[in-house]
């Protein structure tokens, strides 16, 4: 049975990411689930399960996220701390980390020596955030894994000039109903999703490379758009929700 | 003025009130002790010279009740040059100092939808929403403020003020003195500081009509030597936090600087500040800081958040950060060196022209970058206020160059000063956590 040292939790707003390390940092294993309204009860029954698998009688456990005032930690540590040390430690790089989650989208300057230079989020709105497109999507009944393949393969893009995720789901109601095309609708959605994200970014001040992390990067168009938007491809890990649990796992490991 | 009302406000505020406040206030200090709720594991008791904070102004909104056919009623904005009409005996009502009262007690949701109701935008400042809801509803938590017989409104703080006070003018059918001071950009230029003069000049005569006297220069210049005066002595209490570990947060100032904001111009609020730098000095002597484990130290820029004092000032404190310096209680400091008591209306247009305010965003960027050499900070707060548009402009570049020349972390946190529906504890809580990992 394999020891893990570090046992990182990231209790997002909308999933629950778990990451296990051993003493080198090297991930043993990940979890990522929906987030369940009693998410302590919920990551409780995960690690009684992981015990099947894993030593984890000792292992370190630092939790974040919005959930984390809920969970049993070691350590409760600030997702812009974990998802700087994850991206940091996955990349080797500082420069501009972009997390787009479910509610909160942070942009994070990271040193050279990847400390934590600045960061910002999104305030009192979550336009922008992956609310924003699952709200709609939601609303059109269609799923949203879906929504990226119709906005890339669209021709053309209609403009959403609503920046608010309520009022642009009306907003594309309205385009519907006067007969513009769904894949044009939808991808000028995701435009002003990018737009919204790429202010931040340039509020910060913009220091390649552009390293993503969140759910939301797993979605093709956004990237893609992301790159037209900054002139800059972005570096994405493989599993990109995870970089906060990652991060999270990474700092129980140190002193 | 009326009979009745006289011998009212002898017997209710005069014999009774005030003198039952004073017994409370002697009492409160002789066995002074914390409230049950403070923290003392993290934060030094509360100062001792507080109970008198709370004295003036139980008193103040006391006489508030009872003033009304006694004494010339004024409402004024909160950067007002409130020396003549103090030299010609007003009682003095600050509306905004009402609505972050209503702010600390919580109930300023609840009066400004009073004005939403009738149709006042949620967009325009809590303050004024707050001030014209209590006006038309009659709530407030200080039992009845009194109605004005004039009101004075300088532009020096915003331009809100201007259309607020022209409601009030309206609702209440009284004089309303505008004082128009033009936005200085580097420095006044002569010609700016002669016109606000003018104004003053002109204000004096509607002044003492209302007043039913005529305005003793002498008094005048009394009344602007005891405002300096004050205000100096606030100027250094703010300046003893230079000290390591700081002997008074800001959030204790934004409590205690309730005086030299309402009650400037009294003899009462020269000795009682004094008496709080007395008890500083003493604190500094004995190495008291006002954050027990003071590791990392802050500015705040913009007004209170009034509803979250606590809340926000014990989280910092858990994180051993003491918020030591703040653009905003500086604000009543910084001028006084300004007042000439020779010449009062000179040096009160030169005073009331250059609050922060009325400055360029460089000046404000100009004095942080001074506060945090001179206080040796580690971070900057910076309260993006919705309701505060002249405080909040700039704020993202003055955030980028304290980062970037001074190599301090900053943060902007957005929020209301009174309205709580712009908070969001959570969003604040995990803002402020990362602040403080950056610091480490």
């Amino acid at each position: 049975m394999e020891t893990v040292k570090s046992i990182g939790i990231d209790a997002g707003s909308t999933t629950l990411k778990i990451v296990g390390v051993n003493e080198e940092g090297k991930i043993l294993f990940t979890i990522v689930e929906d987030a369940d309204p009693k998410v302590e009860e919920q990551t409780e029954s995960i690690l009684n399960k992981l015990k099947e698998n894993y030593d984890i009688e000792s292992s370190k456990i630092v939790a974040t996220g919005y959930g984390s005032n809920l969970i049993k930690a070691d350590k409760k540590i600030t997702e812009i701390t974990c998802h700087a040390k994850g991206i940091y430690e996955h990349f080797k790089s500082g420069g501009t980390a972009v997390d787009i989650g479910g509610q909160d989208n942070k942009v994070i300057l990271i040193s050279k020596g990847g400390k934590v230079i600045d960061f910002i989020m999104n305030d009192k709105c979550a336009s922008g955030t992956g609310r924003f497109l699952e709200n709609t999507a939601w609303r059109l009944k269609i799923p949203t894994e879906k929504m990226a393949e119709l906005a890339l393969n669209s021709d053309g893009e209609v403009k959403i000039s609503s920046t608010c995720a309520v009022f642009a789901e009306s907003e594309v109601i309205s385009h519907l109903s006067r007969g513009e095309k769904l894949e044009h609708v939808i991808k000028g959605l995701h435009r002003a999703m990018v737009k919204r994200i790429t202010s931040m970014i340039y509020a910060i001040g913009f220091n390649p490379p552009l390293m993503l992390s969140g759910g939301v990067a797993k979605n093709k168009a956004v990237v893609k758009m992301l790159e037209e938007e900054l002139g800059e491809k972005p570096l994405i890990p493989e599993n990109p929700q995870i970089m906060g649990a990652f991060g999270a796992a990474l700092l129980g490991l140190s002193k | 003025m009326g009979l009745k009302e006289n011998i009212k406000y002898l017997f209710s505020y005069k014999l009774i009130g005030e003198s039952l406040i004073k017994l409370n206030t002697k009492k409160s200090y002789k066995n002074f002790k914390p409230p049950k709720n403070w923290r003392t594991d993290i934060l030094a008791p509360p100062l001792k010279t507080g109970v008198f904070t709370k004295e003036i102004i139980t008193r103040h909104y006391l006489e508030g009740r009872y003033v009304n056919g006694v004494k010339p009623v004024a409402w004024v904005t909160s950067g007002a040059p409130i020396e003549i009409l103090k030299a010609l005996g007003f009682y003095i009502l600050y509306p905004e100092n009402h609505g972050a009262l209503c702010g600390a007690r919580k109930v300023a949701l609840e009066i400004s939808e009073e004005a939403e109701k009738r149709g006042y935008s949620i967009d325009i400042c809590s303050y004024a929403r707050t001030d014209i809801g209590s006006t038309l509803s009659k709530k407030t938590p200080v039992g009845r403020l009194p109605k004005p017989d004039l009101l004075l409104c300088c532009t020096n703080i915003c331009q809100t003020v201007l259309y607020w006070y022209r409601v009030l003018a309206e609702y209440y059918k009284v004089p309303l003195i505008v004082i128009d001071t033009p936005f200085v950009y580097d420095e006044a230029r002569e010609h700016d500081i002669e016109y606000v003069k003018k104004q003053l000049e002109a204000s004096i005569e509607v002044s003492e009509r209302v007043a039913g006297k005529s305005l003793s220069f002498s008094k005048l210049k009394e009344v602007v030597r005891l405002s300096k005066m004050a205000a100096e002595l606030w100027l250094e209490i703010m300046n003893a936090n230079k000290n390591k570990p700081a002997p008074i947060s800001v959030f204790d100032q934004f409590i205690h600087m309730a005086p030299i904001v309402e009650k400037r111009g009294d003899s009462e609020t020269v000795d009682f500040y004094s008496k709080m730098l007395d008890e500083i000095n003493d604190r500094i002597k004995n190495g008291i800081g006002a954050v027990k484990n003071e590791r990392k130290r802050v500015l705040w820029d913009n007004l209170p958040i009034w509803y979250k004092l606590k809340f926000l000032s014990e989280f910092l404190a858990e994180n051993g950060v003491s918020v030591v310096a703040s653009t905003y209680t500086n604000a009543w400091g910084e001028l006084a060196p300004m007042m000439d008591i020779e010449r009062p209306i000179e040096s009160m247009a030169r005073t009331y022209i250059y609050p922060i305010l009325n400055r360029g965003t460089g000046h404000k960027l100009k004095t942080m970058e001074t506060m945090v050499k001179e206080f040796e900070l580690d971070g900057a707060i910076l309260h993006s206020d919705r309701s505060c548009k002249p405080y909040s402009v700039g704020q993202m570049d003055q955030r980028i160059k304290l980062l970037n020349e001074l190599g301090v972390a900053a943060l902007l946190l957005e929020a209301d000063h009174s309205d709580p529906r712009a908070f969001a504890d959570e969003q604040v809580i995990s803002r402020l956590k990362a602040f403080v990992e950056m610091m480490d």
